[in-house]
């Protein structure tokens, strides 16, 4: 790291200016190596790192995540493209830090207890907090703002740390004990606040979109959003982020653009429509928040975001792992040789590695053996020079090992899975699967996808991809990523979309792709997309055929359901003719014969019928799990409500001869579903008695009449754009 | 058989004119509510019947939960038979099966049901309707479609759809248009010896003026009867302008016949009139049409039938009817003009060649020869090409001289 300055410089001289770098004043000067390359990165990133640390602290004291972020804007932007000074608060509810951790965890880059583990976490080198902030400190001045309450019984720690870049290490500027501490679910907590410059925007891999996404893949977790009061519309936003903006994400950025103007009235301020997440429990949950808004509006909680929870449990407590040999280079093979406390191979081994069996010792040993030069387990390890470790490495890495162990990695799973999706995407069909977890270079992974189809989402526009690290939303950086170079890859055409020569498939679609495992190979420091390993990238695109294929068909059993439908409304249009004219004809009883032939038409489409049937047997997301306890990993939202659909394989699977009553008692179990919307008013859909309900029929006929542009007719594939 | 009595009709002419005057007096007086001839009265019954028995078996059929069915007697040329002995074409027995339950046929099924109905009210109220007046009196928008700005279903979409269900009509109920009391178009032309009771008025065709006399779509006997018919023969000729030519020149009166004309294809009350003049007087009907495949064909319907009209081929054809021209070896024994030649197009050809193939002209010699000649010459000729020798040329040469010579084909 020396550097050659002035004209005439000396071997003197030059030591003189030598000296060591500390981590943090190396990572002040390339903040944009942490994430912090702009003002409206940092903002994110600070958030993203403390939301991070937050669920990651929770999950493991196993505690259920309740998060509150909240985004303060304390000087006016002197431009909506100015950058300004924000404060972020973020308060959990785990399990607090002991006092005397504090400063090291939250005042020292690579710190933290993630660094040195082989183990499924959000963060991995421990800098992201503290590097956020660093940030803060630099940018204002201000130093960081700790509170928190490692034990419920006594009051909670409130600290304010600077930090030394030069030395790496904390200053702490007020130690106090206070009671000030929001009461939490857990009664312990921590709150952090920052402030910084930075610059707060929506769409596209805005905070917003990131918390949006971290709910769907963290359904356990409750996250609170209290965005700045009138978030600044960014004119650059278009070309900064809408070259490739997501699905779904222009009308998001309209209805902010109102709130903004509109914060007088209560009614248009709803947190729902800042959120744009599309997402009706939001709404729901929202229902509230008028209230309170226009009473309070001129306090900081002019509006919030709710993302609640959607399952009541924690992944499992992941284990940590040894690494495996595969995963391990010559350099630090050579290292731990010498690191060891071991005395002998065998037990060096043992100890470091994971599947390396005694037996596997005496292969390994053997391979490595020549003449002259012979290893066994009893090799002291001291005695082995560079030439016979390297040689012990190589025959290690030729060595036919067992794959890592797999319970270091906790994925999502499907149910899980869909549970995010379903709140989090405004889709009718769900699907997820679950890779059964494979190795790259020696790591285990595990690769998840789910998509959602149809429903809200924009039909004219490339499929939205979100990817997910261990459970942290990547939003930048799309295209160098293998997850989504996998969904370019699939041939989605397969499965009844549209797909442009090497892109994403074009349609209603979200593709949500998780990778779990030990350790993400991200493609730089600030984990923003996921390297291209064959490995990986061969198990996305299976895990996404998965999902496919049952999109597939789903959308083929769609269009049948449509023709069914098309075809039962023909007939129902002509049969009252029909019975007129007969009844002028020979004097029968037009309303006889029209019952009788509309229970015949009913019989003869009772594919479509059978759809209908299927809605009120599912029973919503809302009715508890039991459907997603035996699901496939697909979930169906009808018009009148979600249904998973109970054998996934959904064509004709249902036995037609249910077509009648059975359905039609379940029907109204479907209408208490909390999930349906307004489809609700017509879900008396399913009847056994024709008869009874002409009139009624007719105007049901007349609502999907109405509906079908935007719902199934068009919507297949331009459908959502209302 | 053409003789000529020149002289004849002139007399006649005068004899009948008292009769003929004080009908169309009498007729004036009655002519709001004619006395319907009786035999109608049985026929309406028998239709009213069928409709009902039709609509009996949907309405038991629907009730009983089985899928109510209509069978229509197919109308396709694979369903045509030809009838050698007889000389005319008829229907096959095949039928098509017309169902509610099926996407392609339930609308179909239901103007059916719709026509039925309105033809049940035409019986009742002892009316006839024109097949526009049918579309009409079925139209309206399906209850329950439509709505916001949006359109709603009608029942019929055009005409077409309408004239091709009464046609499904007629050969389902085994009835005519003209006792489902529909009505086309007034098409073709009379005028000659011949004296016509049309719904009691007696109309004489001798004395038609240059417009003659409109046939009526319906010619059943109920309706049109015939008197004094003095004629020796029928000449038809194909279209209104030819037809003119020859009243023009008062051809009838020189030759003592009848001359009609059909408009090109005939419609069904022409050929009827022409099948009874042909069967009641014993008339030879002889034909005046174009060299080209389209007037090969409208012989042939004459003569044998028509596919679409297979059902009705016994009251129609006249297997006896007669080509006089225009043939294709006119062009050299008339010495023409190359400028009448008109090019045999693709279609034409293919036309030419598919009336050889039809049963009814396979075995015939003369006319395998007539329309290979046609193709060989490469090109068709009106009948108004005569008109290139001379004006009055078709009227005062070549059909007297080829009538004379007998110079036709049968």
């Amino acid at each position: 790291m020396a550097k050659k300055t002035g004209k005439k410089a000396n071997a003197e001289s030059m030591a003189a200016k030598q000296r060591d770098i500390s981590v943090s004043e190396f990572f002040a000067k390339n903040r944009h190596l942490l994430g912090f390359d702009n003002p409206r990165k940092a903002l994110l990133t600070t958030v993203k790192e403390a939301v991070d640390n937050a669920l990651d602290a929770c999950e493991e004291a196993g505690i259920l995540p309740d998060i509150e972020v909240k985004i303060e804007e304390l000087v006016p932007a002197p431009s909506a493209t100015k950058p300004t000074r924000y404060r972020i608060t973020i308060t959990d509810n785990g399990p607090g830090i002991v006092r005397r951790q504090v400063e090291n965890i939250f005042g020292r880059l690579l710190y933290g207890s993630k660094f040195h583990r082989l183990k499924m976490s959000r963060g991995q080198q421990g800098i992201g907090i503290s590097a956020a902030g660093m940030y803060g400190l630099m940018t204002t001045g201000r130093p960081m703002v700790i509170t928190t309450r490692p034990n419920a019984k006594k009051p909670a720690h409130h600290l304010e740390l600077a930090m030394d870049t030069s030395k790496n290490k904390p200053e702490v500027t007020i130690d106090i004990e206070t009671d000030d501490f929001p009461p939490t679910s857990s009664g312990t907590g921590t709150r952090v606040a920052i402030e910084l410059e930075g610059k707060y925007v929506r769409g596209k891999a805005s905070i917003e979109a990131y918390l949006e996404q971290t709910a769907i893949a963290n359904p356990h977790a409750e996250i609170t959003f209290i965005p700045p009061d009138k978030a600044g519309e960014d004119p650059t936003l278009e070309s900064a982020g809408g070259s490739d903006a997501a699905a779904g994400k222009s009308p998001k950025r309209e209805r902010g653009a109102e709130d903004g103007r509109d914060t007088d009235t209560g009614e248009s301020q709803p947190g729902a429509d800042t959120s744009g997440s599309p997402r009706d429990d939001v709404g729901a949950q929202d229902g509230s928040a008028p209230v309170e808004v226009s009473f309070e509006r001129t306090t900081e909680l002019a509006d919030r975001i709710v993302y609640p929870r959607a399952v009541d449990e924690n992944p499992p407590e992941t284990q940590e792992i040894k690494p495996h040999p595969y995963g391990v280079e010559l350099g630090n093979f050579l290292r731990m040789l010498k690191n060891t406390e071991e005395k002998q191979l065998a037990g060096f081994f043992k100890r470091e590695f994971c599947r390396v069996t005694p037996a596997v010792v005496g292969e390994i040993t053997k391979a490595a053996s020549e003449k002259g030069k012979t290893f066994s387990g009893q090799t002291w390890v001291k005695n082995l020079d560079h030439a016979s470790a390297e040689k012990i490495y190589r025959a290690l890495q030729d060595t036919k090992l067992r794959s890592p162990p797999t319970d270091c990695l906790a994925p999502i799973g499907v149910r899980t899975m869909l549970a995010g999706m379903l709140k989090g995407v405004k889709a009718e069909f769900y699907a997820a699967s679950t890779r059964s977890p494979a190795v790259y270079r020696g790591n285990p992974f595990q690769i998840e996808a789910a998509i959602g189809f149809g429903g809200d989402l924009p039909g004219d526009q490339p499929a939205r991809v979100i990817r997910f690290a261990n459970r942290v939303p990547l939003l930048y950086q799309q295209s160098a990523c293998s997850a989504f170079k996998s969904v370019t890859e699939t041939s989605w055409k397969n499965y009844g979309m549209s797909q442009p020569r090497g892109s994403a498939p074009v349609g209603p679609l979200v593709i949500m792709i998780h990778m779990a495992s030990v350790w993400v190979p991200f493609t730089s420091e600030s984990k923003e997309a996921i390297a291209d390993y064959d490995e990986i990238r061969k198990e996305m695109r299976l895990a996404l055929q998965e999902c496919g294929r049952k999109l597939g068909t789903y959308i083929r059993r769609r269009q049948r359901m449509k023709r069914e439908g098309q075809k039962r409304d023909v007939f129902e249009r002509y049969i009252g003719e029909i019975s007129k004219a007969c009844e002028a004809i020979t004097g029968a009883d037009a309303a006889e014969l029209y019952e009788s032939l509309m229970k015949q038409a009913k019989r003869r489409t009772e594919i479509a019928d059978a759809v209908l049937d299927e809605d009120g047997k599912i029973v919503g997301f809302g009715d508890g799990n039991g459907r997603l306890d035996n699901d496939d990993g697909v979930i169906i939202v009808g018009d009148d409500g979600p249904n998973g659909s109970p054998n996934g394989g959904p064509t004709g699977k249902e036995p037609p001869a249910q077509a009648g009553g059975g359905a039609n008692a379940k029907g109204t179990k479907a209408t208490k579903s909390p999930r349906s919307r307004e489809g609700l008013a017509e879900s008396g859909v399913v009847e056994s008695k024709p008869g009874k309900r002409v009139v009624k029929k007719k105007v049901k006929k007349k609502v999907r009449k109405k509906r079908s542009p935007e719902a199934a007719g068009v919507g297949l594939f331009d459908g959502g754009e209302k | 058989m053409a003789k000529k009595t020149t002289k004849k009709p002139a007399s006649k002419k005068t004899a009948k004119k008292p009769t003929s005057k004080a009908a169309a007096g009498s007729g004036r007086a009655t002519a709001v509510m004619r006395e319907r001839h009786s035999s109608w009265d049985k026929r309406d019954e028998k239709t009213a019947e069928s409709i009902r028995g039709l609509t009996d078996s949907i309405v038991k059929s629907a009730l009983a939960g089985r899928e109510p069915k209509v069978e229509v007697p197919t109308r396709s040329s694979a369903n045509t038979k030809w009838n050698k002995s007889r000389g005319i074409l008829q229907m096959g027995s095949a039928t098509n099966t017309r169902q509610l339950f099926n996407l392609g046929q339930a609308r179909k099924f239901m103007q059916t049901l719709l026509h039925g109905q309105g033809i049940n009210e035409l019986i009742e109220a002892k009316k006839t309707l024109s097949l526009r007046g049918m579309y009409y009196k079925g139209l309206h928008t399906i209850q329950g479609t439509g709505g916001k700005g949006k359109a709603g279903e009608k029942t019929f979409d055009d005409q077409t759809e309408s004239d091709a269900i009464l046609e499904d009509l007629e050969v389902t109920l085994g009835a005519l248009r003209e006792e489902l009391h529909v009505f086309a178009k007034k098409r073709g032309t009379m005028v000659g010896n011949i004296t016509v009771i049309d719904n009691g008025d007696e109309i004489n065709c001798r004395r038609m003026g240059t417009g003659g006399y409109a046939v009526p779509s319906i010619c059943e006997p109920e309706v049109i009867q015939f008197k004094d018919v003095e004629a020796d023969f029928v000449l038809h000729v194909e279209k209104d302008t030819v037809w003119q030519r020859f009243n023009e020149d008062r051809f009838w009166e020189q030759h003592n016949c009848i001359l009609t004309e059909g408009s090109g294809q005939p419609p069904r009350g022409v050929r009827r009139l022409l099948h009874r003049l042909n069967k009641e007087h014993g008339l030879p009907i002889i034909c005046l049409l174009d060299c080209d495949p389209w007037g090969h064909y409208i012989y042939s319907v004459i003569k044998q039938g028509s596919i679409s009209l297979a059902f009705e081929s016994k009251r129609l054809a006249i297997p006896d009817a007669k080509f006089l021209g225009i043939r294709a070896k006119d062009y050299k024994e008339c010495d023409l003009s190359d400028d009448v030649q008109i090019d045999l197009n693709d279609r034409d050809i293919t036309r030419a060649k598919q009336i050889m193939n039809y049963p009814w002209f396979k075995d015939r010699q003369q006319w395998q020869r007539e329309i290979k000649k046609m193709l060989d010459n490469g090109f068709k000729m009106e009948v108004e090409s005569l008109i290139t020798k001379d004006i009055s040329y078709v009227t005062e040469v070549y059909v007297p001289e080829r009538l004379k010579a007998q110079d036709w084909l049968s």
